[in-house]
């Protein structure tokens, strides 16, 4: 995915010269070929996120479009209130790129697991959010959000997912992984790749199941994602990222104030709370999260019980 | 203003009064009838609470008209109590203290790149030297040879509970902008020829940010005022504004 973005990111900068990449001390051997290509639009902030922010911004205010890239919490949480203030509350074409989301850094510990940031940054006035699960969706992203003049975040895990679908013809649409109309899993990023395991196992077992790639998380699109569920008698979301603020709560407001709808299920990341986290790798930290593939099967099940 | 509204932070906007007359009879290259030019020069107020100041001297300079400045502070006016960008020739909001000035560099970063020769001031007050996002900008600007930046600090020596010796000791205060690498000039902030000749010096020959320490009194000109903390919170009385507007010859 870093690779993918930084390829896509050259490629529109050599479209546009106005675009500018900064990064906070991070992204070694991932960001080279823009700083090569483009010496004079790309600046090492050094570690200091706050001042990134606002850099961000001041460049972006003088007519620029502005990408901002470090690990997970870094560029989100750290210089939030810069996002909100300087970058969102101004409009400025500022777009927050941060690498390792969920559980992406697996060994590196807690603080480099980034669990509550895209909810945080939908919760910005005007920014728009994208969580792409595979590498044709962040070249989607990318681009638009390239040319979107907006603020706008970008969630990256790290390297090697595979693609998981045919070609993306809008990234703003929910993209269908899957067909299936019975239960429809809602997914946002790489841990699609699971809903897709869990959907052919439940198929196995003679259940029609969806999995739909909901890449845009904000605006989201409400009228694609009714049509998607319109037939299915339960609706799964499935994030590597908590529940409250992210692809769940979203999801469930969508379908809150109708009289008739299916049950939402909500599978993420329980909320850590004082526990310490364990070292191990992305696959199994999210195993022990509960988002193993026969996890997220025995819960759909259960959930198909109750409906 | 701050009267008709009961508003607060007169005694920081006194303090900082001769510095905005200087910057914009004598030093910003704007214009009021063009407030978005892209060539013009950038002031960046980072002490967002002083705003009433920053309204009434971009009135006095003809952004907009004096009498619009009567809904301070009023249901559904654009003059809120931290700067606004909606108000025509605010370049940012600010309010949270501490983002200015990576603003600023941000617009000084963008002004050298697009070779147009316009500088950036940013005006800091000395409580918010306390942020440390003031101090990641600090050591940023002189690595990367912005001389076209120019900070000014409104050294008035009261924060929001005491003194700034007291609450959070700033000194040597000059040295440490020097250990940084900035060009440092401390002059007396009410001393219009002084600033003028510090401000009219950007940018610096040489290539290093100015940061221009402006020793001031806060509630400048208005005697029971002048040092006094509680103006920082206050809003005069019919009379007490009387007697200012006198002292001052307003």
């Amino acid at each position: 995915m870093r690779t993918t973005f930084i390829e896509s990111l050259s490629q529109a900068a050599s479209e546009n010269p106005d675009i500018w990449l900064l990064c906070g001390d991070l992204g070694y051997s991932v960001l080279e070929p823009f700083a090569a290509k483009f010496p004079e639009r790309y600046l090492n902030v050094g570690v200091a996120e706050q001042n990134m922010a606002g850099i961000a911004a001041g460049i972006a205010l003088s007519g620029k479009t502005v990408f901002i890239y470090s690990i997970g919490n870094f560029p989100t949480l750290r210089c939030l209130e810069q996002l909100r203030n300087d970058v969102c509350y101004h409009g400025a074409d500022v777009k927050v790129v941060a690498v390792g989301a969920g559980y992406a850094y697996g060994s590196q510990g807690y603080t480099h697991h980034a669990l509550e940031d895209a909810g945080i940054m939908s919760m910005l006035p005007g920014i728009e959010v994208f969580v792409p699960c595979d590498p044709m969706e962040v070249r989607a992203a990318t681009r638009l959000i390239a040319g979107s003049g907006r603020p706008s975040y970008l969630r990256l895990s790290r390297q090697g997912e595979p693609n998981l679908g045919s070609v993306v013809t809008d990234i703003r649409k929910p993209r269908v992984l899957r067909e299936g109309r019975d239960v429809v899993i809602l997914s946002s990023g790489p841990i699609a790749s699971r809903a897709l395991d869990a959907a052919g196992e439940l198929a196995g077992r003679g259940r029609d199941v969806g999995v739909v790639s909901i890449s845009c998380l904000k605006p989201l699109d409400e009228a694609t994602i009714r049509d998607a569920v319109r037939d299915a008698s339960l609706v799964v979301t499935l994030e590597e990222h908590i529940l409250r603020g992210g692809l769940f709560s979203l999801v469930a407001g969508v379908f809150a104030g109708d009289a008739k709808r299916a049950p939402v299920t909500g599978l993420g990341i329980p909320e850590q709370g004082g526990k310490t986290s364990s070292a191990g790798s992305r696959e199994a930290l999210l195993d022990a999260a509960g988002l193993s593939v026969p996890t997220i099967v025995a819960r759909i099940e259960q959930a198909l019980v109750k409906r | 203003m701050v009267h008709a509204a009961k508003a607060s932070h007169i005694g920081g906007c006194l303090s900082m009064a001769d510095i905005l007359a200087v910057l914009y009879t004598r030093i910003l290259r704007v214009d009021p009838a063009d407030p978005q030019s892209p060539g013009r020069d950038r002031f960046v107020l980072s002490k967002g609470h002083a705003t009433a100041i920053m309204y009434a001297t971009l009135a006095e300079c003809g952004f907009f008209s004096p009498a619009d400045l009567d809904s301070y502070c009023r249901d559904g006016s654009i003059f809120t109590g931290h700067v606004s960008h909606a108000v025509p020739g605010v370049e940012v909001s600010t309010g949270s203290l501490g983002h200015g000035l990576p603003i600023a560099i941000g617009m000084a970063l963008a002004a050298r790149s697009a070779g147009a020769g316009s500088r950036v001031f940013c005006l800091l007050s000395d409580g918010e030297c306390d942020e440390g996002s003031n101090w990641e900008g600090i050591l940023f600007a002189p690595h990367h040879k912005l001389g076209n930046l120019c900070v000014i600090v409104d050294f008035n020596k009261i924060q929001s509970f005491g003194s700034v010796a007291e609450v959070l000791n700033l000194d040597p205060f000059a040295e440490k902008w020097k250990a940084f690498g900035w060009h440092v000039e401390e002059i007396d902030g009410h001393d219009v020829a002084a600033l003028e000749r510090v401000l009219g010096a950007v940018p610096e020959t040489s290539g290093r940010p100015t940061v221009v320490i402006a020793h001031t009194v806060k509630g400048k000109g208005v005697s029971f005022m002048e040092n006094k903390l509680e103006w920082h919170y206050r809003s005069p009385s019919d009379e007490l504004l009387a007697q200012a507007l006198a002292e001052v010859g307003a």
